[in-house]
């Protein structure tokens, strides 16, 4: 059968010049400073005097294909027909006459997408698959993040923040969200719950005891059929063993969390790239809507707003403020599940007496 | 078509945020084709059952099209025989054009590839970078795949492999950009095609591009090597655009969120508002362009830094990638191989080296940073560490002989 076969052509990733907006090709490289005039819209200048507005939206990022032509009409009725996503997937749109700008924004708003998400917003949560795809999620991603953004529309719409917030989602402790200033995670809270009888057929036991960061898994008969034991005083409940051994179940419908970190920031800017720290944790997997974790980030957000001077990112805030005045703030309690114990752990405690008052 | 009932996900259509459960309604409602109609049911209704019992209903299984193997999330439900419509599920990721830019005749095309063999749901991108067409039984994977690849698209990497590699929007609308993004991206992710289309790595390898310190694309967190625009002569201050920030803004301003951000204090406003600028300890933190984008730019002399290893939570917790080059030029066709070589040296010791399932990153951390530095053949530099070594437990008695080597190599750079 094989010959009948089409061979793939291994041209790898496509060059993006093609589908370049021509004011963007003919000024690669050569653009001299940009403007924000106002939520949603960038203005780049190139050095020849050149002029590209970008106008940014939210979507609901998993685009079904009649939302991805309306998308694609509206680039043609005022965006020469060209657009890009950003890494938050917005969409954008390149056009070099002012006079379209909000003629688009309008078009964009009639049709239900969210002009915004630029500079000092709260831009649109960067986020994973979830119960939609996922084979390990502890919880959804798209339902999440819709019923978060319904929540922080007007903090996408506006730039009233101190500094851009990035807010990140992920459905397992892996962590494929990433890095954000606000991250809503699943924390599970239980040791898997093994189905001893499907472990032999489906799991390579070695690698499932080499993958435990604990070394918390050993192999075990189990009803005189080879198995896995964990030992749950050592497991740390990660879900690490779970996508190479499924029988090793880790998500449960009660005891599968979701926890809340603030501080990650990719960006060099003021200080170095930082990871984001614990402040939250036991908030209920609360499907369709989530209010407890949303009313959270809410409560951060409101705070972030009120205290922090311009410029500052959550991290950069913290770091100032200190994080006994965060949890002051917040009201959120500080318990020893905070105290990291992790390997390095020692670097992150308080070794001088600067303590504020 | 007996149409689930979905109370849960109906909630996800409230709200002023668009939804995605309203668009896959309306691929159940409104596509002219039956299949797609049927699919999208049962799609909805699995995930209605996932909302009411709070768990996943997929598991993962061995996909991929003709002559590859990988670049599918395999999908196949535990739940196929409520939903047999949508039981085999399959993610297709392919590779976007470098800085995602899109004709809208192209999405069409891809649009009308899709729904004669897909779902209708498609993401632009996922987290690593693809673009996600979600939602294709077995045999259909291997016709899209055929469509598609016949006007210019791949697939990407899944399982452990070279990944799909991501650029910012870089030197085609960012005054920030240092460096061709876009052709740094598809010279090193395209010189692995062999390695992102079988997975033969210990585990996956990730390369992303940004234009300059600013790391729009989280690089430095997230990709095993990434690579940061940057410059190394004195940035560029038009003083007349200083003097007018001054007194749009007001001194205040500028001194309370330029010069004392600077994270080394190289800043300095003059008696007459214009800026004093100590390039030699300026760390290219990007801040003081960030605010002041029309008097402050990148130097001329630009290039590149490179940070290895980098990678989120999985095993051993988050890693940050690590200086391995400081700086280096690419303008010539000499340099961009010497890029792409370097690549080829850390992939290389990576895949003999690494642990089944262990990162860069983590190898790095098991072996240290200076085994690894031998293995690729890189000469130590001060600009990989924070600070020296701490703790005098360490065995020095071959000091002089790497003493004279400095020497001995700071004279060749000194003589060039």
């Amino acid at each position: 059968m094989a010959k009948d076969m089409r061979e793939p052509i291994e041209t790898g990733c496509p060059d993006g010049f093609q589908y370049m907006h021509p004011t963007m090709r003919k000024n690669f490289g050569l653009w001299d400073y940009h403007e924000h005039p106002r939520p949603g819209v960038l203005v780049h200048v190139a050095k020849n005097g050149d002029k590209v507005w970008t106008v940014k939206a939210g979507t609901q990022r998993i685009l079904d294909v009649f939302t991805l032509r309306l998308l694609c009409d509206i680039a043609d009725q005022y965006a020469d027909g060209y657009v890009r996503f950003t890494i938050r997937s917005n969409i954008e749109y390149m056009i070099t006459d002012e006079a379209k700008v909000q003629p688009l924004i309008d078009a964009l708003e009639k049709a239900g997408f969210i002009v915004g998400g630029t500079a000092n917003s709260v831009s649109m949560i960067s986020h994973t698959q979830g119960w939609l795809h996922c084979d390990i999620p502890g919880t959804d991603a798209s339902g999440v993040v819709k019923a978060m953004m319904d929540e922080l529309i007007e903090e996408f719409k506006n730039c009233n923040m101190p500094n851009r917030v990035h807010i990140t989602t992920s459905c397992c402790q892996i962590n494929c969200g990433g890095q954000g200033d606000i991250a809503i995670n699943v924390q599970h809270t239980k040791p898997p719950k093994i189905k001893h009888d499907l472990v032999a057929n489906v799991c390579e036991r070695p690698s499932v005891v080499a993958r435990c960061p604990v070394a918390a898994i050993r192999p075990a008969m189990v009803n005189g059929k080879p198995s896995l034991e964990v030992d749950e005083k050592k497991c740390i409940c990660c879900g690490a063993c779970y996508p190479p051994c499924p029988p090793m179940q880790i998500n449960d419908p009660e005891h599968t969390k979701l926890a809340i970190w603030v501080g990650g920031n990719h960006s060099n800017a003021r200080s170095k790239p930082s990871f984001q720290k614990l402040v939250a944790a036991g908030i209920p997997n609360n499907p369709p809507r989530w209010p407890e974790a949303t009313a959270i980030v809410k409560k951060i957000l409101a705070v972030y707003k009120e205290d922090a001077r311009d410029w500052e990112r959550i991290n950069d805030w913290i770091e100032r403020i200190g994080w006994p005045r965060f949890f002051e703030l917040t009201e959120l309690p500080f318990t020893k599940y905070h105290i990291d114990n992790w390997t390095g752990s020692r670097k992150s405690l308080n070794a001088s007496t600067y303590i504020r008052f | 078509m007996q149409k689930h009932n979905t109370p849960m996900l109906d909630e996800l259509e409230n709200g002023p945020w668009p939804s995605f459960i309203s668009g896959f309604k309306r691929l159940r409602d409104q596509h002219p084709e039956q299949r797609i109609n049927e699919v999208s049911n049962d799609l909805l209704g699995q995930l209605e059952h996932s909302y009411e019992t709070r768990k996943g209903y997929w598991k993962g299984g061995t996909v991929s099209v003709y002559g590859y193997g990988g670049g599918i999330i395999p999908r196949f439900s535990e739940v196929g025989k409520a939903f047999p419509k949508s039981k085999e599920f399959h993610t297709l990721r392919v590779q976007p054009p470098a800085g995602n830019y899109y004709t809208s005749d192209i999405l069409r095309q891809m649009a009308d590839s899709w729904e004669k063999y897909g779902s209708g749901l498609v993401t632009f991108h996922g987290q690593t970078g693809n673009i996600m067409f979600i939602g294709a039984n077995t045999e259909n994977t291997q016709h899209f795949f055929d469509e598609i690849n016949d006007y210019g698209f791949d697939l990407g990497g899944a399982g452990p492999c070279v990944r799909t590699a991501m650029s910012c929007v870089g030197a085609a609308r960012c005054e920030q950009s240092c460096t061709n993004e876009h052709k740094i991206q598809r010279l090193l992710v395209n010189n692995f095609t062999d390695d992102v289309h079988r997975p033969a790595l210990p585990y996956k390898f990730k390369f992303k591009v940004s234009g300059c310190p600013n790391d729009c694309m989280n690089a430095i967190e997230r990709a095993d090597f990434a690579v940061i625009g940057t410059w190394r002569d004195d940035m560029k201050v038009n003083q007349d655009e200083v003097k007018a920030f001054v007194s749009a803004k007001g001194r205040q301003y500028v001194v309370d969120n330029v010069i004392t951000r600077c994270p080394t204090n190289a800043l300095s406003l003059n008696d007459d508002d214009t800026l004093n600028v100590d390039n030699r300890n300026c760390v290219r933190c990007m801040h003081c362009l960030n605010v002041m984008t029309k008097a402050l730019s990148p130097g001329d002399d630009k290039g590149i830094s490179i940070l290895i290893g980098g990678k989120r939570t999985l095993k051993i917790g988050d890693l940050m990638g690590t200086v391995v080059i400081p700086f280096m030029k690419l303008e010539t066709e000499e340099d961009d191989d010497k890029l792409v070589e370097l690549a080829e040296e850390v992939i290389d010791f990576f895949a003999e080296n690494a642990l089944e399932h262990e990162r860069t990153g983590e190898m790095i951390e098991r072996i240290g940073l200076v085994n690894f530095l031998e293995g690729i053949g890189v000469d130590v530099d001060p600009n990989m560490v924070g600070s020296p070594r701490q703790c005098s437990y360490v065995r020095m008695d071959g000091f002089e002989d790497a003493a004279k080597e400095w020497f001995d190599n700071q004279a060749e750079k000194a003589a060039g």
